[in-house]
């Protein structure tokens, strides 16, 4: 091929095969002339011939390049590849989009090769918003997944949609009468939460809403219709525009999300009102769980109530604490139980109660709440523990439960300065005792456990507890908890003894926590069956409550 | 009551008298004198604030020194603490103490395992004193019924308070998951480190030295954990990538027990031990493999040397001579040879006990 003949652009041959070319080619010189097109390039810059200044007939970022491109020396041109000037070129022609390629010629010449991306430029941007919004909804749902709680939920919602969907966001719940929860955020400043007391009817689209079916759209509020108390104080400047998007609740009406923007910024488009029915959706199953289990746990605390056990305090002189640790991680409550039925008089007898029904787990506490109320009603028979026992025995025998339980009952009078026991265990371990000096002993009743036997046994012991003297009630999970610094061993009745015996002179909850600690540390973060302890002590000659009772006395005054 | 009243700066009334009397009280064991103490302090002008924090404060703190210089036994120490609770409790009826929740949700609790809960307790009660509403969940509370908690109330932050380093491992359980609900952490409390530099590796929001810096952080705001940020707890401490924690704490038990039979081996009057000194030993042991575990969780080796020179002190007390404490280290770091962060700071422990300076107790650092 003789190529001794090539001008800038290429050989004659390449010539007639470019002016051919699918694609737009045009040839300009050093000054910015155009030397020559192709008819694909004529039909694209139709107003431009060979002769005309490119800059007449072709757009200025083409213009422009070539011009930048043929300023350029050509020495440093040539060592590089031909076709590379500054970086890609490109821009709109009409409404399509091009990119331009240059190859340059020694003489300054420059053939301008262009090829049309509008199509990828459009999928280009097309993806781009796309991967944003994913990644949004995708951050949208941990956000909106990490908390159960239902006001902390509305914060997250009103923050995302005030910095990803619009200037400003207010969230209004359903609400009692014409009160309802109201949360909104501006842009990315501080959450507001605000009870407001309006119509619904006031502001089009939002009792439809807010009534959560049948289905209603998102749709466009002319923004003079919107009612003042919907948009923040914080909003500056005035609203240009306003969408209202139900937040669907599964079942339920989960509330109406009305987003605002500014009339200076840019207006809703019909992309951004389905996007925000998107997040919409996220939310208002978000805010349906957490009202779903702010729900069930106001139920479950109020069924829970009977079952946890009490807070013990001192009774006509006698000193009561108990401590309690369920054998499941997240459990509260389980098999093991206690009660203190105060006396009705200074001098009447406190009934202590501690047991342990078979089981664990919720199943077992409801069982647990059977035999505290059955003892309840037993109360005035408390004077008899073995008759308490057999009425108890005959109503659990008599109940569709298979369960049995063993317990301990101890009915505690203050007598002067020492506190009179009567105690009786049924199928359950001893009570321990501590003496002032350390000593530790064990009561000495035994008896049946309740609930197998038609007929039972039992034996009653009496006790006295002199100042700082306590009585220990345990369940088994405490003495065979398996643990310690050899990882298997029981923590046993000997230890619990060790353990007791350090207890002189304490008070009754220094007592329960001491053991109750001793306990969970030898467990360690092994398992472990449900551990209750009970102590009754008799206090120091105290003045205590007569103290806090002074200082309500005064207070009075 | 007013607000005014609480936040008013007391006339200049010194608290170390009342504290001297407290503490006097504490020391006796009698109830009566301590709650006249607290209760005189109040009525001749002290703040209710003041009283928590200048009069009964230290006075708990010194009941912590005591203990651990042995000047005081288990029983007195729970015996002045039990006072102390009753003493806080009646101050809350005092009409000095009553105050209207005007500021919002807090909620305060000790990790699972703590179980010294006065600390708390007593921010709490500042807490409340200066008009937030405080739910203490007290000693020891499980990291789920923490989290149950949160999302039922949704607090404007959590308090998490620790004092035996040894509960890192779950305060780091508890911080990650409270953050993950959106609640900040505000971790307290001598476990955390003398600057609060573990309350910071293990992610929690902020970390404050005293009651009153609490106080000043909760003003101020503590930002919300961002909810949008996947994160991961092992980001925290990159180093446990190694598993050398998760082994030594899976095998704890069996570690122990080796590290028994190998002592025996090598001391032979340990052969002769009684039941009751054995399982000391035993003790000593598993304390000092779960302070190894701890340091190797935070990655940091002064938890460690600190523990070990404090246990040198101990066992010099109890005159079991202190170069046994060498000889655990060596069967250890044998039994221990394919953990290297692990022998390390066996190294750095048995230079500890050589050196053997009188260090303080970590923090009131009772190892249980």
């Amino acid at each position: 091929m003789d190529t001794t003949t090539t001008s800038s652009a290429g050989s004659l041959e390449l010539r007639t095969s470019w002016a051919s070319a699918p694609y737009p080619v045009v040839l300009a010189d050093r000054s910015g002339t155009v030397v020559e097109l192709n008819t694909a390039a004529s039909a694209v810059f139709s107003a431009l011939s060979p002769g005309d200044r490119l800059r007449d007939g072709a757009p200025d970022w083409l213009a422009d390049a070539h011009l930048r491109l043929s300023a350029e020396p050509t020495e440093q041109q040539s060592e590089q590849r031909p076709e590379s000037g500054d970086g890609p070129h490109g821009g709109q022609v009409g409404d399509r989009s091009y990119e331009a390629h240059a190859t340059r010629g020694s003489d300054g010449d420059v053939v301008w090769w262009l090829v049309d991306d509008t199509d990828r430029r459009l999928a280009e941007e097309a993806l781009h918003g796309e991967r944003q919004r994913t990644s949004f909804l995708a951050e949208a749902s941990n956000a909106l997944l990490s908390s159960l709680n239902v006001n902390r939920c509305m914060e997250v919602t009103a923050q995302l949609a005030a910095t990803h969907l619009a200037d400003a966001a207010v969230i209004i719940a359903p609400g009692k009468g014409r009160r309802h929860p109201m949360t909104s955020c501006v842009g990315s400043g501080e959450v507001v939460r605000s009870i407001v007391d309006i119509d619904t009817t006031s502001m089009p689209g939002l009792a439809e809403a807010l009534q959560g079916f049948p289905p209603v759209p998102s749709r466009w509020i002319d923004p003079a219709s919107a009612p003042e108390w919907v948009v923040p104080e914080e909003m500056e400047g005035s609203v240009g525009s306003v969408v209202i998007t139900p937040l669907p609740g599964h079942g339920t009406p989960g509330g109406a999300l009305v987003l605002l923007r500014t009339s200076g910024g840019t207006a809703f488009s019909e992309d951004a009102e389905v996007f925000a029915r998107l997040f919409a959706a996220r939310a208002g199953a978000a805010l349906a769980a957490a009202r779903m289990y702010a729900e069930q746990s106001s139920i479950t605390t109020t069924l829970m109530r009977e079952l946890l056990p009490p807070t013990l305090h001192q009774v006509n002189g006698v000193e009561f604490a108990g401590g309690y640790r369920a054998s499941g991680h997240s459990d509260r409550v389980g098999g093991d139980f206690y009660d203190v039925h105060p006396g009705a008089g200074e001098d009447q007898e406190s009934l202590a109660v501690l047991g342990d029904v078979c089981g664990k787990g919720l199943e077992a506490a409801v069982l647990t709440g059977k035999i505290r109320n059955t003892l309840h009603a037993l109360l005035p028979l408390a004077d008899d523990h073995a008759r308490m026992l057999r009425l108890l025995n005959t109503a659990l025998l008599n109940s569709h439960h298979t369960r049995f339980a063993t317990l301990v009952l101890a009915s505690a009078a203050r007598h002067e300065d020492r506190t009179r026991l009567r105690v009786t265990s049924a199928g359950h371990p001893a009570p321990l005792i501590v003496r002032r000096d350390g000593t530790v002993e064990e009561a000495d009743t035994s008896g049946s456990l309740v609930g197998v036997l038609r007929s039972i046994k039992s034996t009653t012991t009496s006790i006295d507890l002199a100042v700082g003297e306590s009585c220990l009630l345990f369940t088994d999970g405490i003495t065979e908890a398996r643990g310690g610094p050899l990882g298997d061993e029981m923590f046993g009745e000997s230890r619990l003894r060790e353990a007791l015996g350090e207890c002189a002179g304490m008070p009754a909850e220094a007592v329960v926590e001491r053991i109750q600690m001793l306990a969970a540390e030898w467990v360690g973060r092994g398992r472990h069956d449900d551990m209750a302890v009970v102590a009754i002590t008799t206090p120091r000659p105290d003045v205590f409550s007569a103290l806090t009772r002074g200082a309500a006395g005064r207070r009075r005054a | 009551m007013t607000v005014s009243t609480t936040q008013r700066p007391g006339p200049d009334v010194d608290p170390g008298a009342y504290r001297d009397q407290l503490w006097a009280a504490l020391r006796q064991g009698d109830e009566y004198a301590a709650a006249a103490a607290v209760f005189e302090g109040l009525e001749d002008g002290l703040g209710a604030e003041q009283v928590l924090l200048e009069v009964i404060a230290p006075a708990q703190g010194r009941v912590g020194e005591e203990w651990a210089a042995n000047r005081m036994t288990v029983a007195d120490e729970h015996v002045a603490t039990a006072i102390n609770e009753r003493v806080i409790a009646a101050l809350a009826h005092h009409p000095a103490g009553r105050v209207r929740p005007f500021r919002g949700r807090i909620t305060v609790a000790c990790v699972e395992g703590e179980w010294h809960s006065l600390p708390a307790r007593l921010l709490s009660e500042v807490l409340r004193l200066r008009g937030w509403r405080v739910d203490f969940l007290g000693a020891h509370v499980p990291t789920p019924h923490l989290i149950a908690h949160l999302h039922r109330t949704g607090p404007e932050a959590v308090l998490l308070s620790a004092s035996i380093p040894t509960h890192l491992p779950t305060a780091h359980a508890a911080i990650t998951a409270a953050l993950a609900a959106g609640v900040p952490v505000l971790a307290g409390g001598a476990a955390f480190g003398p600057d609060g530099r573990y309350a910071r590796s293990l992610g929690a929001t902020e970390w404050a030295g005293d009651a009153r810096a609490v106080a000043r952080l909760l003003l101020d705001g503590l930002p919300r954990p961002d909810p949008t940020a996947m994160h991961l707890p092992i980001e925290d401490l990159p180093h446990l990538a190694d598993q050398e924690y998760t082994m030594i704490a899976r095998t704890r038990a069996e570690l122990v027990r080796a590290t028994l039979t190998g002592l025996e081996e090598r001391f032979p009057p340990m052969r002769e031990y009684t039941v009751r000194q054995r399982r000391h030993t035993a003790e000593d042991i598993a304390h000092i493999v779960d302070y190894l575990g701890t340091a190797l969780y935070v990655d940091d080796v002064e938890l460690f040397t600190t523990f070990i020179s404090w246990t040198g002190e101990i066992l010099t007390a109890r005159e079991v001579p202190a170069h046994t404490l060498g000889l655990t280290f060596d069967v250890l770091g044998e039994e221990l040879k394919d953990f290297p962060r692990a022998r390390a700071l066996l190294d750095q422990g048995r230079a500890a006990v050589t050196a053997s300076p009188h260090t303080p107790i970590p923090g009131n650092g009772k190892p249980a």
